[in-house]
This record gives C-alpha cells, structure tokens and sequence, in this order.
C-alpha cells in the first residue's frame, strides 16, 4: 500500500524540474504545475472509477469506459492532426477497431480472462497508443500533401484516382505513425524498462513473470497501432480530395 | 481568379496569353476538372464537364504542369503510368520520340534529368494517352533559351489539338493559330 505521503514526497522531483525551468528562463513552470495537478486529479478520478468498475465486475460498464477513452482519444487525437480535414471519424474508427481486435485477439487466444482487471488497463494501453499513432500518421499525411501538392495534382492529371495519387503518401505516412513503437520495441529492455514490468517489479512479481507479461502487451500493441495507423490514413487521405478526384484548396 | 469569362475553343492549337494573376492556370485547371468553378459552366464538346467522368475526361484532355513533376522511377515508369492505370501497356519509344526524347532515355532515373528533359518527359507521359487536347500551362517557363526553341519545335509537330497558356506574346504567335488574351 502507498501512502499519499510517500507520492506527495515524490513532488520534490517536480520541484527539481521547476528549478531547471525557472534557471534556465524556460517558462514551463506554470505547466508543470498544470500537469501535476491535472495528472493528479484524473489519475484519482480513474482509479476511483476502475475500482468501481472492478467491485461491479460488469462487462458493460468495461465497455462504457473503453468507449468513453476512444471518445477522448479521437478529440485529442483530431486536435494534433487539424490539418487533415475530416479526421475526426477515420481516428474514431481507427480507435475503436484497434481495441476491439486487440481485446479480441487476446481473449479468443486465452492470454487473458475477461475480466474488468485485464480488459480496462489493456484496453487503455491500445487505444492511448493508437491515439498516439493516429495522430503522428495523420500529421505526416497532412505534411506530405502541402508538400507534394504538385505532383498529386499532376498525376490526377493523368487520370488517376485520388487513391492512386496517394499512394506513395499514404504509406509514408503509415511509416511515420508505426516507427516510434517499432524502435522503441526493439529496445526495450535495453534502453528503458516499460511500465508494466516495472510495475510488476515494485509490486513484488517474479521477473520473468513480468518480462511475459511485458511482452505479450507490446506485441498486442505492435498489432493494434499498425491497425489503427492503416486504418487512419487510408480513409484519412480522402478528406484531402472531392468526390471528382479534385485536390481540396489547403488552409494554412 | 476568373469572371465574365465566355470563351469557346474550337479544336487546332489556342495559346491564351496574360499577365500573372490573370486566371490563366486556372482556367486550365478548369478545362480538365482539376477545379470547379464557383459559377457557371464549362463544356467539352458541348456536355457539361461535371456530368463526363473526371478521370476520362482528364485523360482526353490532358494538362501538363508548369513545373515537372516525375513520378519516382525510370523515363520509361512515367511514360507507361497513365497507360498503366487503363491495365495498357505500350512501347514507351513512340511518345519519348514525339516528346523529343531519345528512346535511350527510357531506363534513366526521372528525377536526375534537367529540367529540359523533364519537361520533355512531362510530355511524353502525356502523349502516351494520346489525348485529345493537351493543356501546356508555361512549358517553357523553367528552360534556358535553347531548351526552350528544342520543347517549341515539339510543341509545333504535335498531332493533337493544344491549349498553351503562356505570358510570352511571341511565343503565343509562333505556336498557336488563335490566341486569347486575358485580362486582369
């Protein structure tokens, strides 16, 4: 059991990281503060709100709250990709594919019970990672056609289908989106711990229980951001073009 | 920006000429449906342009852009692109000749020829359709003085009808039996 002594001593470090800021003139100090008490408060409201989730064992209300972050995490997720226009259904879609299948998968291959205790903090886990991805793969595309305007334009010129001029787009940007969890996989381990194992590791488990654990959730998550990637710019690109294969005017 | 434009084409070569800001590219973004306008309507052989598919439309009359834009590849990948999404396949030595091009350029990288031979193989990308109308929006605009009369005397043989939009009224007079001049 942690005390709220032992977390609010923890605030020293916070402290530490307003000192940097205010010697070093950043200015951050202000949302760090921000960010304290807002990961504090949400953090309070979540866990008093799984435990609730947890008593009532109730499937349904598992839903409800996996259903209430793919909300969440398609807002934010449209927030960091206003460029691509009509982006908020692709990353919902995106979202929720990615949570179902995973959940899905795991459970129709008996990695875990379905319980409130395995699907809530999964669930998060996937569709915060696809929320991430989503959003990256989105910037990309939207970066990609600003800057390849000239030649999407010249090859619907010839002819082509908005799919066809996007093509090479689309899969650098699926690229961009899948890269950071592939790199960051491929050191785990070696470069940092991943929070689960630590975790388990602080909360007494065998390190080898919580390295399989580990990994069975980065390799769930591998499958679900390469979903929810796939699935945001391939209907992302379309917001981008009119019904008569037409490039939309871009804002700034 | 267009207005009042009324403006018939009739088949042969039309070089539209006009200060900058003066609708030119526009108005040939028009004739292929690469834009709509905000009022009235454009024609080609007398349908409305937004009742003909867009995508055969754009491949009969065919715009090659002011600034070349190879695809990633080989002359030759360009060449056979629009063919190649038809399920075509054609031998590559017919357009890169009209367009000028040595047929010896076909396996060379696009992207690693001079702006001249680029424009060339805009071109010949375009010839490869063998469209009805071709739209040369500034062909010459980005090419020395002697790419420039090598892509004119291209321009003078080519076997379809053209609609050259440029700001050079010599250029206009040399290459086009009417010409059109726009206003701003």
């Amino acid at each position: 059991m942690i005390s709220l002594t032992e977390v609010a001593a923890t605030l020293v470090l916070v402290a530490l990281a307003a000192a940097v800021s205010l010697w070093r003139r950043a200015e951050l100090e202000q949302d760090l503060g921000v960010a304290v008490l807002r990961s504090f408060l949400q953090l309070t409201a979540v866990g008093y709100v799984i435990q609730a989730i947890f008593d009532s064992d109730s499937l349904w209300l598992v839903a409800g709250l996996l259903a209430g972050m793919v909300s969440f995490g398609s807002f934010t997720a449209r927030g960091r990709a206003k460029a691509v226009p009509g982006a908020l259904g692709p990353i919902a879609l995106a979202l929720s594919a990615a949570a179902v299948v995973t959940l899905g998968l795991v459970l129709a291959l008996g990695v875990f019970d379905a319980e409130p205790r395995y699907l809530v903090p999964v669930g998060g886990m996937v569709i915060g990672n696809s929320m991430t991805t989503a959003a990256v793969a989105l910037n990309r595309l939207a970066d990609e056609v600003r800057g390849q305007a000239g030649l999407i334009e010249a090859t619907l010129a010839l002819g082509a289908t908005a799919r066809d001029a996007s093509r090479g787009i689309v899969t650098r940007s699926l690229r961009s989106g899948m890269i950071p969890l592939i790199d960051s996989t491929k050191t785990t381990g070696v470069v940092f711990f991943p929070g689960t194992m630590v975790g388990m590791l602080v909360a007494g488990a065998e390190p080898l229980d919580a390295v399989r654990l580990q990994l069975i959730l980065l390799w769930a998550l591998l499958g679900s951001v390469a979903l929810a990637a796939l699935i945001a710019v391939s209907l992302g690109y379309r917001g981008f073009f009119t019904p008569a294969h037409q490039l939309k005017e871009l804002g700034e | 920006m267009l207005r009042a434009l009324d403006l018939k084409i009739e088949p042969g070569s039309t070089a539209v000429l006009g200060p900058s800001g003066s609708g030119k590219s526009t108005l040939l973004r028009l004739l292929n449906r690469l834009a709509d306008p905000d009022e009235g309507t454009v024609r080609f052989h007398g349908d409305d342009v937004r009742s003909l598919d867009p995508l055969a439309l754009r491949r009969s009359v065919l715009l090659v852009p002011q600034l070349p834009a190879p695809l990633p590849g080989s002359v030759a990948d360009n060449v056979r692109y629009g063919p190649g999404l038809l399920g075509r396949s054609i031998d590559v030595a017919g357009p890169l000749r009209m367009a000028g091009l040595d047929p010896d350029y076909a396996e060379r990288d696009a992207a690693r020829l001079s702006v001249g031979e680029q424009q060339r193989v805009m071109l010949g990308r375009a010839l490869a359709l063998d469209p009805e109308v071709l739209l040369l929006d500034e062909p010459t605009a980005a090419l020395d003085e002697r790419a420039k009369e090598g892509v004119e005397r291209t321009l003078a043989a080519l076997p379809c009808s053209t609609v050259l939009v440029t700001h050079d009224r010599r250029q206009a007079e040399r290459l086009a039996t009417r010409v059109v001049e726009l206003a701003r």
